[in-house]
């Protein structure tokens, strides 16, 4: 059993590559735009002699309550494939980190309507968690506009805070950086 | 799994459930604010707060029930545990209050939950690691969010001024608790597990005495320090917490929906 993982850049055997051509029909259930790999949550595939399917998927926040739903859209998704035998682990370290999120699926927060995060978390963007740090522009993704505020740190699900658009006055989401 | 066996089952399940209590009893503390905040964001911030604290008492209790090795899962820890067997720090168990005293009961939890959980992310122990490192994502934004609302308050108006400078004064019996340590501690430190509180307390104080001086906020003193959570002696508070946190559970054992 070879084991594939996001993080590296193995070659995935066939078989694991069929895994993650399913993953990409999977959407994440609070952000539907996203799909589970575009948020980066999948960390690692495998598939047995047998034909069973393990996979380590790690959840954004801790109380999240998405993570149980995404684990049983990824096992959904499998069983309609025809893999009966689908064993999913909570995996917590390396913790999730917005940086894992693809540049496709950023675009694909943009055009959905929700500011993706704005630099890394290990780089510019790690001051938007520290009190006294640095607030990064974050554009509007209506008009793209950088003349945006704050309304609240927090919004409709753990990974989003509030913001406004002082130009072309649009209220949208901003997926934080964390 | 603990990663070696340099301490007793016991001491680390003790130590564990004090964290876990902390987190839930502060989650479900702000989880009464659901539906009842001073504005739209404000209600949704402390619920998600609530939320990331319930979370990580969960990931914590998980632990501390394969720890024990007893058969205990998180919901048996969280719901069938009477008042003397909590572990939880009394500052969390303090009433809400108004919005000053919430703000303020969080701002002095979150500037401890920093630099805690940045020192439980190098823990010996991989799997407290590795959710402290994933809590300290989460308490580092809840620590932004207090302390931007502790400056507002202080540098507000008279009136905001006046409630949380009363709410710190009122709650600054409990900040002495923050910082003791037992023999569990003793023993959590000699393996490497968890830092000293201790050690803890100057970047505390450093974090505290600034957004302080930026709210234009005097630091309390006080000279009847209160403390005896860890060893389960709770201020009145906790029982009516449990009373509602565990009712289903107690009135209908095993129940799931």
């Amino acid at each position: 059993m070879t084991r594939v993982t996001a993080l590296d850049d193995h070659r995935p055997s066939p078989a694991e590559a069929a895994i993650w051509h399913l993953l990409e029909e999977v959407p994440d259930p609070e952000v539907p735009a996203l799909t589970v790999l575009d948020l980066g949550v999948v960390r690692m595939v495998s598939v047995g002699d047998r034909g069973q399917v393990s996979l380590d998927v790690t959840p954004t926040y801790s109380g999240c309550p998405a993570t149980a739903a995404i684990n049983m859209a990824i096992r959904d998704r499998l069983l309609q494939a025809g893999y009966e035998d689908v064993q999913i682990k909570t995996v917590l370290s390396p913790a999730w980190t917005s940086d894992w999120i693809s540049a496709a699926g950023k675009e694909k927060l943009r055009a959905y309507g929700i500011a993706p995060p704005v630099g890394t978390a290990a780089g510019e963007g790690a001051g938007r968690g520290i009190l006294f740090g640095a607030d990064p522009n974050v554009p509007c993704p209506h008009c793209g506009s950088v003349q945006t505020q704050r309304v609240s740190e927090f919004g409709s699900t753990a990974c989003k805070a509030q913001y406004r658009c002082t130009d072309c006055l649009e209220p949208f989401e901003y997926f934080k950086c964390i | 799994m603990a990663t070696d066996t340099k301490i007793d089952r016991k001491t680390l399940t003790e130590y564990l459930l004090r964290l876990g209590d902390t987190s839930l009893i502060l989650g479900h503390r702000l989880s009464e604010w659901c539906g009842h905040g001073p504005v739209l964001e404000e209600d949704i911030a402390l619920s998600n707060i609530a939320l990331d604290l319930i979370g990580q008492a969960r990931l914590i209790y998980d632990y501390a029930g394969q720890v024990e090795g007893e058969g205990r899962d998180e919901d048996a820890l969280a719901f069938t545990r009477d008042v003397t067997d909590w572990r939880n720090l009394l500052l969390v168990e303090q009433p809400n209050g108004d919005f000053a005293v919430t703000m303020a009961r969080q701002f002095l939890i979150d500037c401890l939950n920093v630099e805690l959980f940045a020192a439980l992310s190098k823990s010996s122990d991989a799997q407290l690691a590795a959710i402290a490192a994933k809590s300290l994502k989460e308490v580092t934004y809840h620590r932004r969010h207090s302390g931007e609302w502790v400056i507002r308050l202080g540098d507000g108006t008279d009136e905001s001024h006046n409630r949380i400078q009363q709410a710190f004064d009122h709650l600054w019996i409990f900040v002495e608790e923050l910082f003791e340590e037992d023999a569990v501690d003793a023993a959590i430190i000699q393996a490497g597990i968890g830092p000293s509180v201790k050690s803890l307390r100057p970047a505390w104080d450093t974090m505290v005495d600034r957004v302080f001086a930026e709210a234009g906020l005097t630091r309390p003193t006080s000279d009847f320090p209160r403390s005896g959570g860890h060893k389960g002696e709770h201020s009145e508070y906790l029982g009516y917490i449990l009373a509602e946190l565990q009712f289903m559970q107690r009135a209908y054992p095993g129940m799931t929906w």
